[in-house]
């Protein structure tokens, strides 16, 4: 009798055995046998954060594959978008724009239990770039108000990648109400530069970027809306106009500003994920650079270095790894200028620390100019 | 020639501290005010003194360093607005052809401050309220803000030692703002909503910042503190509210953002002064009558 694991590795010898093999991975019994094996693995269960951080993780794996357990829930709410209190009739994953950040190592099995309060008025589900089949879990995690789903799949492939919404004939509009996120599948060794050399960071910032479109009355004035379904038509004809009223980090214009600035010290390293699920966004951080940059994100791939910019495409996160030089106050913007000053894509981060006078130094201060 | 250019030039040429104590002359012939047309309701400021911290920038040994403070003596009362400009105070300069419709709210719901203005506007605004009124209205001075608003002014040193790390005030101004703006609703409130000062103007230092005549300054001071050379920029004017803010004079929405990482008004409004008539005036006013 030729053993299950024979089977897989293929160690059985002869004709017999091969045939024998063939026929035993198309029965059912063999699949109900791997979901037994599955089930032996660990499981963890991890409380998500909310953006902009991210939740307790190794960035070396210890030990084998586990089954990381998630759960969320699908929250329908206006949301004040702006400093002006423009209202947005959002969707969100857990109550945040964007989705929280899930990070988990390569070979670990991600478990979701997707639920749909039945306060909701959509039906919803969730597609995870980082998941193989079923249009990433769409077609098997469509929960209506009122209903659940489980949902779990292997993370084969190492890199930051965007999860969204994708109900049928309504996917944009879920989109760009707030419903997408990012995944992290890290390498089990953790991340390597060009050279195949650990690299390690001291924080996680998680920005998560969003175009809205909110339409206006016949003032100019945003218009706010009772429900869900009162907003799609007038929503929908501003979003085929393909400009958005707001361009977001983390759901609202001065989300990551002011009070709510990034903190980190000079000599500190900081992993920048940035997940922008609909449009192409270019980050840039003023004065600073991004070391080592995976622009689709995926760390299979070599990191480029020393970027100003790099170019996140839309329905895609990447990841720039930056260690800190000097203090200051520094801005992290989608450097279209425009969408980054006036729409509001822009974030501060608040560097403490020593200044480095060879790096740079005022010279001259501003002052007259000299007549002779 | 538009008022608004011709104050920005006149301002340039008189230093602010002046406009303090000379009153103006340069203002059109008042007309006789309509009938029906009320003169906003004004709070006299009695003498008195002030510590002032001065507006702008200052450097000691090509370092920035808190700006040094000077005593000013208000020698004369001056009468200011109790309230900031009303949506339908600046709506009728805006029906009258004379200023430009406001970038804010337009719907005048219990008497909302006229916000979404520049200093354009706002000197536009004064020149036709003094026509109205025959009356002779222009914005503060930095000065007469920071001493009509009392204890509602915000000394805005840092009071951080000299250091060689330029950051360190970058980093703790921001922190100061951003406690400042936390919490705070910019939407723009009623009159009489923050309610008055110790001298009775009411709203000051609420979320609408108010536009003064003075002019962004630049200044190298010496060890004792006194300015020995300063240069400055009247394309950017001082306002005054829970922290003073720098502002172009065509700004009518400040943002911050981008290179800017400081924190912006959340919204940009008025309040004018009412110049007593000087005894040179009356007597410019009298002869003008008796001529006519």
């Amino acid at each position: 009798m030729l053993t299950r694991r024979e089977a897989l590795l293929g160690t059985a010898t002869g004709a017999a055995a091969a045939a024998l093999l063939g026929s035993v991975l198309a029965t059912p019994a063999l699949a109900q046998a791997k979901v037994a094996d599955i089930a032996g693995l660990p499981r963890v269960k991890v409380d998500l954060v909310a953006p902009p951080f991210a939740h307790a993780h190794d960035q070396v794996a210890k030990g084998g594959p586990k089954i990381i357990e998630y759960r969320m829930t699908i929250k329908e709410q206006p949301m004040v978008i702006d400093g002006e209190g423009t209202t947005l009739r959002a969707m969100t994953y857990e109550g945040s724009m964007p989705g929280p950040l899930m990070i988990v190592h390569e070979g670990d099995y991600v478990e979701l239990t997707l639920v749909n309060p039945e306060t909701n008025e959509m039906p919803h589900n969730i597609d995870f770039h980082a998941a193989t089949g079923a249009l990433g879990g769409g077609a098997l995690t469509h929960v209506n108000p009122g209903e659940q789903a489980v949902l779990r799949w292997k993370a084969t492939r190492t890199g930051t990648f965007v999860y969204h919404c994708a109900p049928t004939g309504m996917i944009p509009w879920h989109v760009v109400s707030g419903m997408s996120g990012a995944v992290m599948v890290l390498p089990r060794d953790g991340l390597k530069d060009e050279a195949g050399k650990p690299l390690k960071y001291d924080r996680i910032f998680y920005v998560g970027e969003h175009d809205l479109y909110v339409p206006r009355d016949e003032n100019g004035k945003y218009k706010k809306y009772e429900s869900l379904g009162d907003s799609y038509d007038e929503t929908l004809k501003v979003m085929r106009g393909l400009i958005p009223t707001h361009v977001v980090f983390n759901g609202k214009v001065g989300a990551l500003t002011g009070d709510n600035a990034l903190k980190a010290k000079v000599g500190e390293t900081v992993l920048f994920v940035h997940a922008q699920a609909n449009r192409d966004t270019r980050p840039h951080l003023i004065g600073g650079h991004g070391d080592h940059v995976w622009e689709e994100g995926k760390f299979i791939n070599p990191p480029a270095k020393d970027l100003e910019t790099w170019f996140i495409r839309g329905g895609s996160a990447g990841a720039a790894l930056y260690t800190f030089l000097q203090p200051g106050v520094y801005a992290y913007v989608n450097h279209n200028l425009i969408e980054a000053a006036e729409l509001g894509a822009t974030a501060h981060v608040m560097v403490e620390g020593e200044w480095n006078d060879d790096l740079m130094k005022q010279v001259q201060a501003p002052g007259p100019i000299p007549t002779n | 020639m538009k008022f608004g250019s011709l104050l920005v030039t006149s301002a340039i040429a008189v230093p602010a501290i002046a406009l303090a104590v000379i009153s103006q002359t340069g203002w059109p012939a008042a007309a006789p005010p309509p009938s029906g047309f009320a003169s906003p309701r004004t709070v006299t400021i009695t003498p008195g003194t002030l510590a002032y911290r001065m507006p702008g920038e200052f450097l000691k040994s090509e370092r920035p360093v808190d700006a040094p403070k000077e005593d000013v003596r208000f020698r004369r009362p001056f009468e200011i607005m109790a309230y900031q400009v009303s949506i339908s105070d600046y709506g009728q300069c805006v029906a009258d052809g004379a200023c430009e419709a406001a970038e804010g709210a337009s719907d005048n719901k219990g008497a909302l401050p006229a916000t979404g203005v520049s200093f354009r506007d706002a000197t536009a605004y004064a020149s036709w309220l003094s026509g109205r009124t025959g009356e002779t209205w222009r914005l503060p001075t930095d000065e007469e803000w920071a001493f009509a608003a009392a204890e509602r002014f915000t000394d805005d040193t840092l009071g951080i030692e000299e250091t060689n790390n330029p950051a360190a005030r970058w980093l703790a101004r921001y922190r100061s703002e951003a406690e400042a703006a936390k919490g705070r609703d910019p939407e723009p409130k009623p009159h009489g909503h923050f309610g008055a000062n110790s001298k009775g103007v009411y709203d000051l230092a609420g979320n609408v910042w108010e536009w003064t005549s003075t002019c962004y300054r630049r200044a190298s001071v010496n060890h004792q503190g006194d300015v020995e050379s300063s240069t400055d920029n009247c394309g950017v004017r001082v306002t005054g509210g829970q922290h003073r803010g720098y502002m172009s004079f065509f700004i009518r929405d400040g943002k911050s953002g981008g290179c800017a990482a400081g924190m912006a008004p959340d919204n940009l409004g008025i309040r004018l002064v009412k110049e007593r008539p000087s005894l040179f005036a009356a007597l410019k006013a009298f002869w003008r009558s008796a001529a006519g």
